[in-house]
């Protein structure tokens, strides 16, 4: 049964990494979680985004983030990956299978899935 | 929407928006109906924005000129014959006590009825997008209650962000934990 108690542990952990997520990011990727993103299935999608970046060790690097409305209603669920120095990328049409491959390949191995993006479509 | 919990997600968004630092959301579900009520201490609706909100054509995206969430999560609790209320009081009118209320009750028995789904992802998503809050999570049926306080787990936490991923891991674990000891579904 979960406690209270495993969080204080979880916090015991963490003490000993001097760096906390929050913040440290210098990717940012950011999923459109207004009514047309909901609608259209943009949860599974955030939820893959935040457990594949942990699994893949990106944690540190990766901050996973939620927007409105990104005005592009009929092409949600809508992903932007933010970098610095680099032009936004925009990913259309997500889905949870998609956006571990946006993981693995974009964000780990650094090669934009271009099949993917809006200028694709 | 495919799922309650669904617009459950979409309208607690507004609570966002609206600046709150307390959300609950709150169910209370017996064998005939499903009342879901989500209650913020968000800057509230001047009586005329009020008035218009579950108007389509009334929103406050700045991308578009309409807004759905409100008239979907309405349209969900009347296709079942329920109700939807929503009551909100401003902060330049109220300032010490100001929010909104949306309640929708829900023939669960009816053929229109949409079904709650994967409520503790929806849970887990507006408290990894928003930490800074503290979340109330209450879901209360005829064989027990599945609750959840932000407050209490920042108690035990300290420094560590809500939103850490061992802390939405834990949240996950401990939603469905409570839910299968009740035996929910």
């Amino acid at each position: 049964m979960k406690s209270l108690a495993e969080l204080a542990e979880i916090k015991a952990r963490m003490q000993n990494k001097v760096v906390l997520r929050e913040g440290s990011g210098d990717v940012r990727v950011v999923v459109g979680m207004a009514t047309c993103g909901i609608a259209a299935g943009a949860r599974p999608v955030l939820n893959t985004f935040v457990e594949e970046v942990n699994n893949s060790g990106l944690a540190d690097k990766v901050t996973v983030t939620q927007t409105g409305c990104i005005g592009i209603c009929q092409f949600e669920p809508v992903v932007e990956v933010f970098e610095a120095d680099k032009p936004k990328v925009t990913y259309v049409k997500m889905t949870p299978e998609k956006a571990k491959e946006v993981v693995e390949k974009h964000l780990k191995g650094g090669k934009i899935i271009t099949d993917y993006t809006i200028s694709n479509i | 929407m495919k799922e309650l919990s669904l617009n459950i997600l979409d309208i607690a968004q507004n609570s966002v928006k609206a600046g709150a630092d307390t959300v609950s959301i709150l169910l209370d579900e017996t064998p005939e109906t499903l009342t879901i009520r989500i209650e913020d201490n968000g800057c509230g609706m001047k009586e005329d924005f009020l008035r218009e909100v579950t108007d389509p054509f009334t929103t406050t995206r700045t991308t578009r000129k309409v807004g759905l969430g409100i008239p979907l999560f309405q349209l969900a609790a009347e296709q079942t014959e329920g109700s939807f209320s929503i009551t909100s009081r401003h902060i330049d009118e109220h300032p010490e006590d100001h929010g909104t209320v949306t309640e929708a009750v829900f023939h669960k028995n009816h053929l229109d009825f949409t079904p709650l789904g994967d409520v503790v992802s929806t849970i887990t998503v507006l408290i990894q997008g928003s930490p800074e809050i503290r979340w109330i999570y209450r879901h209360s049926t005829d064989r027990g209650e599945v609750a959840l306080d932000t407050d209490e787990l920042k108690e035990a936490l300290g420094d560590v962000p809500l939103n850490h991923i061992e802390v939405i891991n834990w949240i996950t674990g401990y939603l469905k934990e409570q839910y299968e000891e009740i035996g929910y579904r």
